[in-house]
């Protein structure tokens, strides 16, 4: 399609006859590989099969939902529903989706690296991984639990008689993945790239991968002390939070939150640095502001770390305590709001084509704008007084982590494909799909805008009648998204089978990921590579006059 | 279903008129934002569509005067809406004085409610039209929330220690009281109603039905029954601190700090002595807990309460 300026960096192009893809066919060699583009598979396939159960379970929801009794599934079974959904939706496919997959291929790639600085340690993570996805199916199996993905005390520790144990445990395993991936990315962007690669030669999304991984190496931790002491207050009736023993259920929300909260940027970082990547390509100019975008991914990392008293506004929390994390949660919002600024204004002076995985970035680029607008509903105190523990959050961060990560994911997936498998995509389905789920999405989610402000309380499993009209809607926006979601499932593996052969750079993009052949062979480039040009490197004014010449 | 249908009922509460006000200016705000994004994207999206003559010369690829504009710009509106907000709720934790005290224990699934003069309720509150009241809570078991949406209020009410939450009422009916806290199985289960009524017919309501003691009076007896007066009578021999005018007043403690005898600090003397112990005593008292449920407490609190002034 878009004319491929010549590239300085091409090294001899050696021809592969065959690619990673084709070093083994047997599973060994497939659950023995220490290649990071393998491992990505892994992982791809992996959470796939989680975002599916977590799915299952939000369509039972919704589907409860659809009328105020309680009258499709019994009141534990509900409250046991969405704590599943919220476990492995949060655990096991948004924290390590974009990282584990995309991350894990394309990290060494775009660094001009041979492999992740621990190839061992990588495997190892998904093996982590695994172990922990086991002890939640298992929980699942032994009838569920029912405290909330955020396992509040001392409900969790003294009152709740389901699997809590099971399931912290699953949480507790599966962190460690997260931290020794986020240790290999660190270490791979320090001590691998390629010469040339200048830090701030670096694609953004590799500036967004680091900066994750710098809050999953720190936040982590955090998770597995406060998940442990969950553990010994329920076996052992020790006094931690619960205030019958001398404890404090505060300290849990304190503990729980100071990972939860850099936890969402962990899901939202690496897809704004996906984003990054795809307006520029689709729109043929440079990105705004490069600099200005990477320090806005410190900023968001950093005083992430500083803002989780906003869960606790009603908590019994300090007045000033709240007043602080309310003026650090409003600037939080800041670099966020320059990106989305940088990202418009990439568009002007462009020469714009909506494939579609730009389509999906267009689409995560709005629905992140007006869930981060509404998060300063939230950060505002004396109006989260009102919409907290109301379907207004559960709107809100709907946006951020679906609408925002998963619309990022989907496009980079996309535009990936054609690198990951060695084909394309079919373009007017993958197109349909984009549109299909902008629209289910906010089918979906918006109305539960207007029922958090109207006063519905979330987890609520029958609800006052005045609501159903919104409820109605949600679910049938939901029937539309899970539609969406189930067409890349169909179109992207056949694509992987029947697709039309890619070239090596099928988008015409900068990217030192596009100058090795698609699929890559096993050892990524023939030849060492060095960097030249400036990141993004595009120029709309000769590309749009070439092509209508 | 349209007849209820209402995108966003009217507060009825007075600070609740004021949080709209605040929610209405920011819905405004980042309504703009919101739609100046769209537009731009779409606006851009056509005119510089690949193939498109627009003008492409000298694209920009970073200006600093636009970059510190749209830096600028929104902090400028958050600290305004920042400070706005944090004002509001700072009254959220400022009760009048003359408050009408109500004492709430939650446990699951049911809100307990008791009036000062003995008057007891479940899953409905009785309040008086445009008079403070004030709501004293603490939890039986598990964490829940006191949420009333006509009113914008919401407080956790948590096990161990008492929060606080005042309202004035500014329309007479009756509206949803919910628990926003998820408490257990039967959550969604756990509201009720709260039953404005003109002051006149609110003292009628207040005055009737009851034949109970009123709480000091319940907490005086207890205050004999269980063994207080033992010790803590002025005439008694044991050395134990006096408590007339004891609440609201500063207290030494022998780990040298200092405190505000408010409810939860009372609370804390009876079922943990051994926390806070004064100066000048030895940790000699007895803990309650278990001998006293959380209505004992409140009953034993209202009656240390109304022990003011000297001996």
């Amino acid at each position: 399609m878009n004319a491929v300026p010549d590239s300085e960096i091409v090294p001899e192009r050696v021809l592969h006859e065959s690619s990673y893809l084709h070093e083994g066919f047997t599973l060994r060699s497939w659950l023995l590989t220490r290649d990071h583009k393998r491992i990505a598979l892994l992982y791809l396939i992996s959470i796939t099969g989680f975002f599916f159960i977590g799915g299952a379970a939000a369509t039972l929801i919704r589907l409860e939902l659809m009328t105020p009794a309680g009258d499709v599934v019994d009141a534990e079974t509900y409250n046991k529903l969405f704590t599943a959904h919220g476990v492995i939706m949060v655990w096991f496919f948004l924290i390590p989706s974009i990282p584990a997959t995309l991350g894990n291929f394309l990290i060494p790639l775009m660094i001009g690296a041979r492999e992740v600085a621990f190839p061992r340690l990588n495997l190892a993570s998904w093996y982590i991984y695994t172990l922990g996805g086991i002890f939640v199916v298992a929980t699942l199996i032994a009838g569920g639990v029912d405290t909330g993905w955020t396992f509040y005390t001392p409900f969790s520790t003294l009152f709740s008689n389901t699997n809590v144990v099971l399931a912290v445990i699953g949480v507790f395993v599966v962190g460690f993945s997260s931290i020794l991936t986020g240790l290999n990315f660190i270490v791979t962007v320090h001590r691998l790239r390629t010469p040339g690669m200048t830090w701030f030669k670096l694609p953004l999304f590799v500036w967004a991968h680091y900066a994750t991984s710098l809050i999953l190496v720190l936040a982590t931790p955090v998770l597995a002390m406060t998940l442990s002491l969950v553990v010994f207050e329920r076996l052992t009736h020790i006094g931690i939070f619960d205030p019958a023993l001398g404890g404090d259920p505060l300290l849990f929300q304190h503990l729980f939150w100071f990972y939860s909260h850099p936890a969402v940027y962990i899901m939202v970082l690496p897809a704004m640095g996906v984003a990054s990547e795809i307006i520029p390509c689709f729109a043929r100019k440079r990105v705004f502001g490069y600099r200005m975008m990477a320090y806005a991914i410190f900023g968001i990392a950093i005083i992430g770390f500083l803002v989780w008293g906003h869960h606790m506004f009603v908590s019994g929390q300090s007045l000033y305590a709240s007043i602080a994390f309310s003026l650090l949660s409003f600037l939080v919002a800041i670099p966020s709001a320059i990106k989305v600024f940088n990202w418009t204004a990439t568009l002007y002076k462009g020469s714009i084509t909506l494939s579609a995985p730009m389509l999906y970035i267009l689409g995560f680029v709005g629905l992140f704008t007006i869930g981060g607008l509404t998060g300063l509903f939230l950060a505002a105190t004396a109006l989260d007084v009102h919409l907290t523990d109301t379907y207004f959050v559960v709107a809100h961060f709907h946006y951020i982590m679906v609408g925002g990560t998963v619309m990022a994911y989907l496009g980079g997936l996309h535009f990936w494909w054609p690198k990951i498998v060695g084909r394309l995509y079919p373009e007017t389905w993958a197109r349909i799909a984009a549109v299909t789920i902008f629209i289910g999405f906010n089918l979906t989610f918006f109305p539960q805008y207007l029922l958090g402000a109207q006063g519905m309380p979330r987890r609520y499993h029958e609800y006052p009648a005045r609501f159903q009209l919104l409820n109605e809607v949600s679910s049938s926006g939901a029937v539309i998204l899970g539609i969406g979601y189930l067409l890349p499932l169909a179109y992207l593996p056949w694509a992987m089978l029947r697709g039309r052969r890619s070239s090596a750079n099928p988008w015409g993009a900068t990217g030192l990921e596009w100058q090795t052949p698609s699929p890559p062979p096993q050892e990524n480039f023939a030849t060492t590579l060095q960097v030249i040009r400036i990141p993004y490197d595009y120029h709309p004014a000769t590309e749009s006059a070439e092509s209508q010449a | 279903m349209s007849a209820t249908f209402d995108t966003f009922p009217q507060a009825a509460s007075v600070l609740g008129r004021q949080v709209d006000v605040l929610f209405l200016t920011l819905l405004g705000v980042t309504g703009i934002v919101a739609v100046g994004v769209a537009v731009a994207i779409v606006a851009f999206t056509i005119r510089y569509r690949h193939g498109s003559k627009a003008d492409r010369r000298n694209p920009p690829s970073g200006v600093r005067w636009i970059e510190i504009t749209w830096t600028a710009t929104p902090l400028a509106v958050f600290l305004v809406i920042f400070i706005w907000s944090s004002l509001l709720f700072a009254q959220f934790h400022r009760p009048p004085p003359q408050a009408m005290p109500i004492h709430v224990v939650a446990k699951q699934w049911m809100w307990r409610l008791e009036h000062e003069n003995g008057r007891r309720e479940i899953d409905e509150l009785h309040v008086p039209l445009g008079q403070p009241v004030e709501l004293v809570m603490t939890s039986q078991d598990v964490i829940h929330s006191f949420f009333v949406p006509a009113f914008r209020v919401k407080q956790d009410v948590l096990p161990g220690r008492y929060t606080t939450l005042w309202f004035t009422a500014t329309r007479a009916g009756r509206f949803d009281l919910f628990c926003a806290e998820y408490c257990g199985t039967q959550h969604s289960t756990m509201h009720g109603d709260i039953v404005v009524m003109r002051p006149a017919e609110f003292s009628r309501w207040l005055a009737s039905g009851s034949a109970q003691p009123d709480l000091v009076a319940r907490g005086f007896d207890l205050y004999r029954r269980v063994g207080c007066s033992g010790c803590h009578e002025p005439t008694s021999t044991v050395h134990a601190p006096d408590l007339s005018g004891l609440f609201g007043a500063t207290v030494h403690l022998s780990d040298g700090s200092t405190v505000v005898a408010d409810e939860s600090y009372l609370r804390d003397s009876i079922l943990l002595p051994n926390k806070r112990v004064v100066a000048g005593f030895d940790p000699v008292m007895p803990s309650f807990q278990g001998q006293l449920d959380e209505d004992d407490v409140i009953a034993l609190i209202a009656f240390i309460k109304s022990k003011r002034g000297g001996p």
